[in-house]
């Protein structure tokens, strides 16, 4: 989900992450700046493109093509056949109580982790780049905080919250907060946003890092001349020239939130009582694979798909349009 | 408007480098100062203690009468055009150069009468709405120059503006901003590594070399009695000959070339001489004369810059392009044209000099640099 290589194959590697993003771009790049490669024959850029088309066609398209179908499905848990239900699937989980919740959790746990990640990640990145200008050894040791695989960084956090030996139960103790994750609703949900948000600060970082770091140095001079408050030269100069990167971020961090964090909430609540908060693709696999209703949870991923694709569109319409781009 | 004294400014960085050492300038309100010097020589340090975005190890900068060693940047009452623009890359043309006033509180009516006048004066009004991606080099130039204009600061500092532009719209540009500058009356310190915008653009010039003070002096003074070898060879284009010479009597011997003057009695027994190519000429008939080999020629045009050798040793002489020209040219020069050096210290022979007399306008400041 994080990576996603470049289509195009008129944008020659694209230098930082927001190149990514600029082939959506409503409005065409600058004609003087746009670099045309000259292909001898007009198959070959398809050919090109073959290999990734057909990784998404494998990995995207045919499991969408199949939870679509198998959304308007009853589906036997043991395989013994299908009955046609038409959208009865969806009206069932649109009309829950239970999903409902889960979906407000789910919003609310989103904007917060996206939120939380970004802001950190922006601060820290911040703070790090008025120190490591053109000290290269120290810009090294920084980065090396983006090697720590996040399977490992997510097991770190939540061993923080481990009810008997992390440290931070252990301080909340101190102020007389008895926290109980996996068993209180509020605790669990507390410690499932500092977990995601503490995994997701170092990709942050490090692109907020050197999207600072691309910000050229007399532009900084120039609005240290024009500009006596350091807050407001970042407000009006370093933050619009970031907006590229924090647009990309934000993008990313969005679907973070909502997907790649499956990995905090199921070893937080796994075989836990039920009244523990789980976001919306939790609730898909709980259904799907534990509940084995796979037609109900055929619907809600098609409707988180729905989600997505909404958010998405929103993103690039009304955000990117004030993203400045150089 | 105002007076600049740079007092004794040093810039050593940590680790004990020494960039500047001990620079005073003082510059008159509505000067046109150029700080001239090959890369390295620690100019733009000097101007970016000026501006603030160095820190001033040593010694004291004052504009107008206030010492700004502390004093932020944005506070100096200066404007700075840098070498490769600087615009702001997500600001309109009207917001790059509005951003400093705004920044102040200046009167929305006030800030629009100034940029639309320094739109005005520099021919950038249909632009205002652009941004700089859609503006052109020298387009770009002349929004950083508005963006100074339009503070109408005490100084404006010029960090190389007219390296990113074409040859031929640096000569536009420059002749631009010398007329501009002029015009406003502002004092400006103009930092470059070209010996020609040095020349043409400064009222006094500033050579710098290793971070120090080698000459200053007006561009003619400067190129006519040039201080040392460094000078001699940094200013003027092509570069003045330097050849090492031995004196016996009144015989300079260049090798196995020799020249005759009855005025050269005072000068060391080892020296170099320094000849400017168009102070060569060819010599007729009778004439002492030394003899050159023609390796290749140059067409200037007006001129041709004839490079050869003598006695193996590099030349080169701007003629004519009437003379014709042969394997070997006798060359002579007027003994008052020559330039003596001394060969350990590559000072000027200032003595020897007056002594021969017949230099034109020696400054008073050159005098005072010599000792």
């Amino acid at each position: 989900m994080t990576h996603a290589p470049s289509l195009s194959p008129t944008s020659p590697a694209p230098a930082s992450a927001t190149g990514f993003f600029r082939r959506f771009r409503s409005t065409p790049a600058e004609p003087a700046s746009a670099k045309r490669v000259q292909f001898s024959s007009p198959f070959l850029p398809y050919l090109f493109l073959a290999p990734q088309m057909a990784i998404i066609f494998i990995f995207f398209y045919c499991p969408s093509v199949q939870a679509i179908r198998s959304s308007f499905y009853l589906e036997d848990p043991f395989g013994f056949g299908s009955s046609f239900v038409g959208l009865a699937n969806y009206t069932d989980v649109l009309k829950s109580t239970e999903y409902l919740g889960i979906a407000r959790f789910t919003a609310v746990f989103t904007a917060l982790v996206t939120f939380f990640s970004l802001s950190i990640g922006l601060l820290l990145a911040v703070k790090a780049d008025g120190v490591i200008r053109g000290n290269a050894a120290y810009k090294t040791l920084l980065i090396w905080v983006y090697a720590i695989a996040p399977p490992v960084a997510g097991l770190m956090g939540m061993m923080m919250f481990d009810q008997h030996i992390g440290p931070l139960v252990k301080f909340a103790g101190l102020f007389g907060w008895e926290m109980k994750v996996g068993l209180n609703y509020n605790d669990t949900a507390f410690a499932m946003i500092v977990v995601s948000v503490w995994k997701q600060i170092p990709y942050n970082f490090i692109f907020f890092l050197s999207g600072l770091q691309g910000i050229p140095v007399s532009v900084r001079e120039a609005a240290l001349m024009d500009c006596r408050s350091g807050f407001r030269r970042f407000r009006t100069v370093i933050l619009p020239l970031l907006a590229p990167t924090a647009f990309f971020l934000l993008i990313i961090n969005t679907t973070y939130a909502l997907f790649d964090t499956f990995g905090v909430i199921d070893v937080m609540v796994k075989d836990k009582a039920a009244n523990n908060p789980i976001t919306l693709v939790y609730k898909v696999y709980m259904d799907g694979f534990r509940g084995n209703d796979l037609g109900g949870s055929s619907a809600q991923s098609v409707i988180l798909m729905i989600i997505v694709f909404v958010l998405t569109i929103f993103q690039f319409r009304f955000i990117e349009r004030r993203v400045h781009y150089n | 408007m105002a007076a600049i004294n740079i007092t004794n400014v040093s810039k050593i960085y940590a680790g004990g480098v020494e960039a500047v050492k001990s620079v005073s300038i003082d510059i008159a309100d509505g000067e046109f100062i150029v700080l001239g010097g090959p890369s390295g020589c620690g100019k733009s340090t000097l101007l970016r203690m000026v501006a603030g975005l160095e820190a001033i190890s040593q010694g004291t900068v004052e504009i107008g009468d206030r010492v700004i060693n502390d004093v932020e940047p944005a506070e100096r009452d200066i404007a700075m055009v840098f070498q490769n623009y600087a615009l702001y890359p997500h600001m309109t043309v009207y917001n790059n150069l509005a951003y400093g006033l705004k920044n102040r509180g200046t009167p929305k009516a006030e800030i629009d009468a100034r940029v639309a006048e320094a739109a005005r004066m520099l021919e950038i009004e249909q632009y205002l709405t652009r941004k700089p991606r859609a503006l052109s080099g020298g387009q770009r130039q002349r929004v950083a120059m508005g963006r100074a204009i339009v503070r109408k600061p005490a100084a404006f500092l010029f960090d190389e503006p007219l390296s990113n532009l074409d040859a031929k719209l640096r000569v536009t540009m420059r002749g631009e901003i010398k007329q501009l500058q002029k015009r406003l009356g502002t004092t400006s310190l103009y930092v470059t590594h070209d010996q020609l915008e040095a020349m043409t653009l400064a009222d006094r010039l500033v050579v710098l070399n290793g971070g120090r003070i080698e000459q200053i002096g007006r561009p003619l003074d400067v190129y006519h009695t040039p201080a040392s070898t460094f000078v001699a060879s940094f200013i003027g284009s092509p570069a003045m000959n330097l050849l090492r010479a031995t004196r016996e009597g009144g015989r300079l011997h260049f090798g196995s070339q020799v020249l005759e003057s009855d005025r050269l009695s005072a000068l060391p027994t080892e020296l170099t001489i320094g000849i400017r190519a168009e102070d060569l000429r060819v010599a007729r008939a009778g004439e002492q004369s030394l003899a050159m080999k023609v390796d290749y020629i140059e067409e200037l045009g007006a001129q041709r810059l004839v490079h050869g050798r003598l006695d193996g040793k590099k030349l080169t002489a701007a003629l004519s392009p009437e003379i014709e020209l042969s394997d070997t040219i006798a060359l002579t020069i007027a003994p008052s044209r020559l330039h003596f050096f001394d060969v350990t210290t590559g000072k000027r022979l200032a003595k020897a000099l007056d002594g021969l007399g017949g230099r034109r306008e020696v400054a008073s400041t050159l005098e005072a640099a010599i000792g």
